[in-house]
């Protein structure tokens, strides 16, 4: 039993899945408050975008300003950090939702800023179910992968 | 509260008021000589009947069977009848002898009376016809069963919410005895427009209790008119009107005004009964009116335009507009309502079954299913509606299902710019619905789920034009505005009152309790009559709302001007029309004395000019600091128009000639845009934008992204979307402190619009675009920018806006369209909202309406008027819950479907490609049919069938390909595509019709024989023609009106006479080729010609462009392209177009 990089990668792993998971979770609910009404689209997508001069006046959930592209990074970063510790299985697992994500951020409306969400189209009936779908699809995708790396910790832990 | 209101009925607490001026409008028609209605149909049916009639007779075969035959061949007439009975009918005359006389007239002139038949398809015998009396009596015995089958429908349609249940007994008696004299339903008449006046009487010739104070309500329609206005002024403490009418009521205004009216009313009271009728019949008329003469807005609202070219927000100038119209049937008595009923039912009979809309026939088809146990001798098809035939597809429907082989039917257009098809609904609940110019939905029977709508493949949308310019609305002052608890929809006709003290909301079902003070009704000045309320009796009304309803005191109107004032635009000369413009109309900028204004030019810096009064003359301050761009002061730059009105005129006047010999060819608009903002933002407002230029300088600056080389490819057009997001945020910011930003860009190189657009888009504004602008070169443009400008600067404005959407419960919106930003999934977030801007709204069905028989949706648009006054204005609209998909198809709006296409396929076309778009709207055809012919069992196989209701949809899909913003192939500057793309998505539905499918008439032959008589004037009636170029001959003239532009095509061997006597040339050589208007001339020719244009122009808000085109300019490229039928070298020809479908279709 030794503690090999592969370990750590899955541990660090696991503490930033755990994070994503809240992220998700995070989007849904922003998601369902715009879709019930109970926010204004503007707020939505500053807090949802994180450009900085608007997210200064904003002063609800000041974590969760930076979502979007965060979890983008983190997400990221454990690929490159799989990728360092030659775990092909977990980054195959993970490469399509970092090619989605890359396509996401390619594919996003015209912005000065960086962000993915465009308040005046997001609360078309596609586009916001779309955004919902895509938040569930992650919180699963995230869970799943959770307790995959939880599993792989382990493995890697007594394999070796 | 309610104590004292009731106590007190005059107390300022329950001001009350409403203006119904439409009778005035209707009034004009109703002079009109129902002999010369008719006519205009001849014409009509002589033009149709001309086609070959070969295709005819398989048509026939599948067509309605025999008792469908007449009303086919009389469809064509429907509204024109109904005009010419409706019209007739106030007057004294009972009904008999007044139907006779009626269609006796008519007919005499229009022997060939069944000619349209010939060309639906029936080979009708007509020699009985050209006989007066006979005739009607003849149809009868093939009628009845129509309209007695008709009550299949009743059951269907249970009147559940209407609240004046009560009267339908007597309704029922009264319709019983009509069928037997051969007599017709006022209802049948009426339909949509929800004028408040018709409603009112309605509900008390019905009603088993008439109040007696309900009496006095209605006035002679001359007085009727007055009076509304007098009242809707009243609220806006115009009182002196009130005094003209000693027949007044009005409700309005605090105790010591409406003490003397008071007093005044009993005398009114007793002419009131006995005329009741006629301003009910005024409606009718309307309808009629429109339905046949594609009037867009109401006969009344024609009738106001033309004798004011603008309306203004005050109800002063409707008043005087309207006042004078009715005054041509002023006390004329109208029978009693038994009477008048009976009149109209002949017109009812005659056309049970219209072919696409319905309207007039609907009518009849639906009273005597509402009583039919009422019907002294119900025959065995009454029985059985009776007794639950539900399903039963009734006779129009089969009608509007009819299929047609749209291959072999050549002539598919309708002589006259068919009206919208009439939702399927009871009398009363058709009655009080919102008018279709207002609120209009895609399918008018709403599918029960979203299967079935899938298996429709229609799309499910509403259009709207919220805050349309009216002539008649009811304004409510009152202190409990009442809404529903829970889903706060505001009260409205089609709730149901469950007793006197509690309302079933129709939205959310919720069960409300109504308050004390909606118990007393200021109308009847009774207490106890809840649904006797205007609220409850009209489907548009206008709400004073109280303090509750604003986050802040209502805000003056601002006005800021944001001019351009680069070489470029000095060059163009526009800010010499401008300045002379805004001074012409600065006294009718609508406003109180609140009122604001401020002017900011820019080039390659900004400025700002102090208008502080007291100043000796302006003060100009520059801001070169284009970067970090501040205001210079804070005060004075946005000064009181009433206070400092001379140095506004000395600015205006000195404005053009200051930078006359300027060499700055730099723009700065955004940081411009950016000082406006700031400049703005404490209080809101417009900002108008005169651009003439790519923005080259600070934020926001663009590049030329347009190919010239690619104009005209048809591989995919790039560029559609912005190139930054600046002017979008700018918007989103602007929108959020209640700015709107109006764009007019006059530009004639390529300026980036898809960029710029943003800027209004997003705020609720409009875009007009003048491509190669210049004041000297370009005359054309010129006035119409002149002309335009008149309209912007004075027509109405609501500031700080929001409108929500409510529909019935398992109805969600799903995407909306047009101007503004959108706050949340029903609500709409609107700086400034503006009579021309109209919204489209796509539905979708989230769960089943199976429980319920009607859908409903409310727009309530909230908004501060210029006179700082917050005001609610409510639209409800009513449509019957189908479950058949032949149902659906039968209810189906075309002209909404394709304005809906439309909106949507520009959304397609900008988030993915232009390709896709077009693909998509074929494809929309394709599945459309596919659909109905798997639907349709019985439906020969070979041709493309397409029922009835569908018709044109082939043929407006086509002419939606070959728009300037949808088109390829075809060179299109960017620019004007982008443009053209704003157009389609924030004009109203009738302006895009006409844009899409314009209206070619032959004038130079136009006789007096099918004219339409307005007051004075003759109006002929020439048929529509079909887009293509086989119908334009060198002897003729045609116009083409396409909404903003109109062509006059002259061809070369036009008849000498009509080019002397209407364009007052010698002959066709020597007219010049840039002729840009019709010379008032004193022949009979140019008269008649001129009343024929201007009645065409009576309903628009935007006067259009008007072109001469000849025969061999080169301007008439833009004439042709028009012509949507016809082949292009990049286009299909209408034919084969359809076999285009039919390929798709077969695959």
């Amino acid at each position: 039993m030794a503690f090999t990089f592969a370990a750590f990668c899955y541990m660090l792993a696991l503490l930033l899945t755990a994070a994503l998971i809240f992220f998700a979770i995070w989007h849904i609910i922003a998601f369902d408050e715009l879709k019930t009404d109970y926010k204004n689209p503007i707020d939505q997508c500053n807090t949802l975008n994180p450009t900085v001069d608007r997210v200064k006046k904003i002063k609800r959930v000041r974590l969760a300003l930076k979502l979007v592209l965060p979890e983008y990074l983190i997400h990221v970063f454990f690929c490159v950090m799989f990728l360092c510790a030659t775990e092909w299985l977990t980054l195959g697992l993970n490469i399509p939702l970092l090619a989605y994500h890359i396509w996401r951020y390619m594919s996003r409306p015209v912005m000065s800023g960086p962000g993915l969400y465009d308040p005046t189209t997001i609360m078309n009936a596609d586009i916001l179910a779309y955004c919902q779908k895509e938040g569930w699809c992650k919180l699963a995708f995230y869970l799943l992968s959770f307790f995959y790396y939880l599993y792989g910790m382990i493995y890697v832990l007594v394999s070796s | 509260m309610s104590t004292q209101g009731n106590a007190n009925p005059n107390s300022s607490v329950n001001n009350y008021s409403m203006s119904s001026t439409q009778n005035g409008g209707g009034a004009a028609p109703c002079q009109n000589g129902p002999g010369q209605m008719y006519p205009a149909m001849y014409t009509a049916s002589s033009y149709y009947s001309s086609a070959p009639p070969a295709a005819y007779p398989t048509v026939a075969g599948h067509s309605a069977p025999p008792t469908g035959k007449t009303p086919v061949s009389s469809t064509g007439y429907s509204g024109n009848y109904y005009q010419s009975s409706s019209g007739l009918s106030p007057y004294p005359a009972p009904g008999t002898h007044q139907y006779s006389n009626a269609p006796g007239q008519s007919f005499q002139q229009t022997a060939p009376y069944a000619m349209p038949a010939g060309y639906y398809g029936q080979v009708y015998s007509h020699p009985s016809q050209g006989q007066t009396q006979p005739q009607p009596q003849q149809l009868q015995p093939n009628l009845m069963p129509a309209s007695s089958g008709s009550n299949l429908g009743a059951p269907l349609y249970p009147i559940v919410s209407y609240p004046s249940a009560p009267g339908s007994s007597q309704y029922g008696t009264l319709r019983s005895s009509q069928t037997t004299a051969g007599q017709p339903p006022v209802s049948t008449v009426m339909p949509p427009p929800p004028t408040q006046s018709s409603l009112q009487q309605y509900s008390q010739g019905i009603g088993a209790t008439p109040t007696p104070a309900q009496p006095g309500y209605g006035a002679p329609p001359l007085s009727q008119a007055a009076t509304v206005n007098g009242q809707s002024n009243a609220v806006q403490q115009h009182y002196d009107q009130n005094l003209h009418n000693p027949m007044s009521h009005h409700y309005a205004a605090g105790p010591p005004n409406s003490q003397g009216p008071d007093k005044e009313r009993p005398p009114s009271g007793t002419p009131g009964t006995s005329v009741h009728s006629s301003p009910q019949h005024h409606p009718g008329l309307l309808y009629g009116d429109r339905g046949v003469n594609n009037a867009i807005s109401s006969a009344a609202g024609d009738h106001s335009s033309s004798s004011s070219d603008h309306e203004e927000e005050d109800e002063e100038d409707e008043e005087a507009d309207l006042a004078a119209p009715p005054a041509g049937v002023p006390a004329k008595q109208a029978p009693p309502f038994g009477y008048n009923y009976p009149t109209m039912h002949p017109a009812y009979q005659q056309n049970p079954a219209p072919k696409p809309n319905p309207s007039p026939s609907h009518g009849g088809y639906n009273p005597p299913g509402y009583q039919p146990y009422s019907q002294p001798f119900p025959s065995l098809s009454e029985l059985s509606s009776a007794l639950g035939g539900l399903g039963g597809v009734s006779e129009l429907e089969a009608e509007t299902l009819r299929p047609v082989n749209l291959l072999q039917e050549r002539n598919i257009l309708p002589p006259k710019r068919a009206p919208p098809p009439e939702p399927n609904l009871s009398n009363d609940l058709r009655k009080v619905n919102c008018s279709p110019d207002t609120f209009r939905c895609t399918l008018t029977n709403i599918p029960q789920t979203q299967a079935l709508l899938n298996k429709a493949r229609l799309p499910l949308g509403l259009l709207l034009h919220p805050f349309r310019d009216l002539t008649q609305l009811p304004v409510i002052t009152s202190n409990t505005i009442v809404r529903c608890r829970s889903c706060r929809t505001y009260i409205n006709p089609f709730v149901s009152f469950l007793d006197q003290r509690r309302w079933k909301c129709n939205l959310c079902y919720r069960v409300n309790d109504v308050p004390d003070e909606f118990m007393y009704n200021p109308v009847t000045r009774s207490y106890g009559e809840p649904h006797k309320r205007p609220e409850v009796q009209n489907s548009t009304v206008e709400f004073i709302a109280s303090s509750d309803y604003m986050l802040r005191p209502p805000q003056p109107a601002v006005y800021l001007f944001l001019l351009d004032v680069s070489h470029n635009a000095v060059e163009s000369g526009y800010l010499n029309v401008f300045c002379q413009s805004l001074l012409d109309n600065l006294e009718k900028l609508p406003g109180d004395t609140r009122t604001h204004i401020g002017f900011v030019t820019f080039d390659s810096t900004v400025h700002f000019y102090n208008l502080q009064e007291g100043l000796s003359q302006p003060q100009m301050l520059v801001v070169s600091d284009i970067d970090d761009v501040f205001i210079p002061t804070h005060d004075s730059l946005l000064v009181n128009l009433k206070e400092s009105k001379e140095l506004v005129k000395d600015l205006l006047n000195a404005l053009p000639g200051m930078f006359t010999h300027t060499r700055e060819t730099q723009s700065a608009l955004g940081p411009a845009l950016q000082a406006a903002y700031k400049l703005m933002s404490p209080t809101g407002g417009r900002v108008t934008v005169f651009q003439t230029q790519l923005p080259t300088l600070g934020a926001g600056l663009l590049q030329s992204r347009e190919d010239p080389n690619l104009r005209s490819s048809t591989k995919n057009v790039l560029h559609l979307g912005p190139a930054t997001d600046f002017y979008k945020k700018l918007a989103l910011d602007c929108s959020g402190q209640q700015i709107g930003v109006d764009l007019f860009l006059l530009s004639s190189q390529y300026s980036d619009l898809a960029s710029l657009a943003c800027v209004s888009k997003y705020s609720a504004g409009s875009v007009f675009y003048y491509p190669s602008f210049h004041h000297i070169h370009n005359t054309a443009q010129k006035q119409k920018f002149q002309k335009d400008l008149q309209r912007y600067l004075t027509r109405k404005i609501g500031f700080e806006a929001v409108m929500r959407i409510r529909c019935t419960k398992g109805l969600s919106i799903h995407t909306f369209h047009g101007n503004f930003f959108v706050r949340s999934t029903d609500l709409l977030s609107l700086a400034n909202v503006n009579p021309d801007s109209g919204f489209a709204v796509q539905m979708s069905i989230e769960e089943s309406l199976a429980d319920t028989s009607l859908a409903c949706f409310q727009a309530a648009l909230l908004y501060t008027s210029s006179k700082g006054k917050r005001r609610i204005r409510v639209h409800t609209l009513c449509l019957p819950v189908v479950s058949q998909l032949s149902e659906v198809f039968a209810g189906a709006d075309i002209q909404a479907i394709s304005c809906l296409l439309a909106n949507m396929a520009i959304d397609r076309s900008i988030s993915s490609s232009l390709s896709d778009a077009r693909d998509a709207l074929v494809n929309a055809v394709v599945d459309c049919l596919t659909a109905y012919r798997a639907n349709g069992s019985n439906i020969q196989p070979s041709g493309l069938i397409a029922p009835a209701a569908l018709r044109l949809f082939p043929l407006y899909v086509l002419a939606l390909l070959k728009q300037k913003a949808l088109r390829t192939g075809t060179s299109t500057r960017l620019d004007e595509r982008v443009f053209s793309m704003c157009e389609l998505k924030s004009q109203p539905l009738q302006q895009i019709m006409r844009m899409v499918h314009p209206d070619l008439y032959r004038i130079d032959n136009m006789t007096e024989q099918a004219a339409l008589h307005l007051n004075d004037s003759v109006i002929p009636q020439p048929p529509l023609l079909q887009l293509t170029a086989e119908k334009l001959t060198r002897e003729g003239a045609f116009l083409l009106d396409c909404g903003s532009v109109m062509y006059l095509w002259v061809g070369k061997c036009c008849n000498e006479t009509f080019i002397r006597d209407v364009l007052g040339f010698q002959n066709y050589a020597s007219l010049p080729s840039n002729m840009t208007e019709i010379p008032e001339l004193q022949t009979t020719y140019s008269e008649r010609t001129r009343a024929f244009i201007s009645w065409l122009l009576e309903s628009r808000t935007f006067l259009p462009a008007f072109h001469v085109v000849k025969d061999d300019a080169s301007t008439k490229t833009s004439f042709f392209q028009h012509l949507v039928e016809d082949r292009t070298e990049s286009a299909f020809s209408y034919y084969e177009f359809l076999l285009h479908i039919q390929q798709q279709m077969s695959k």
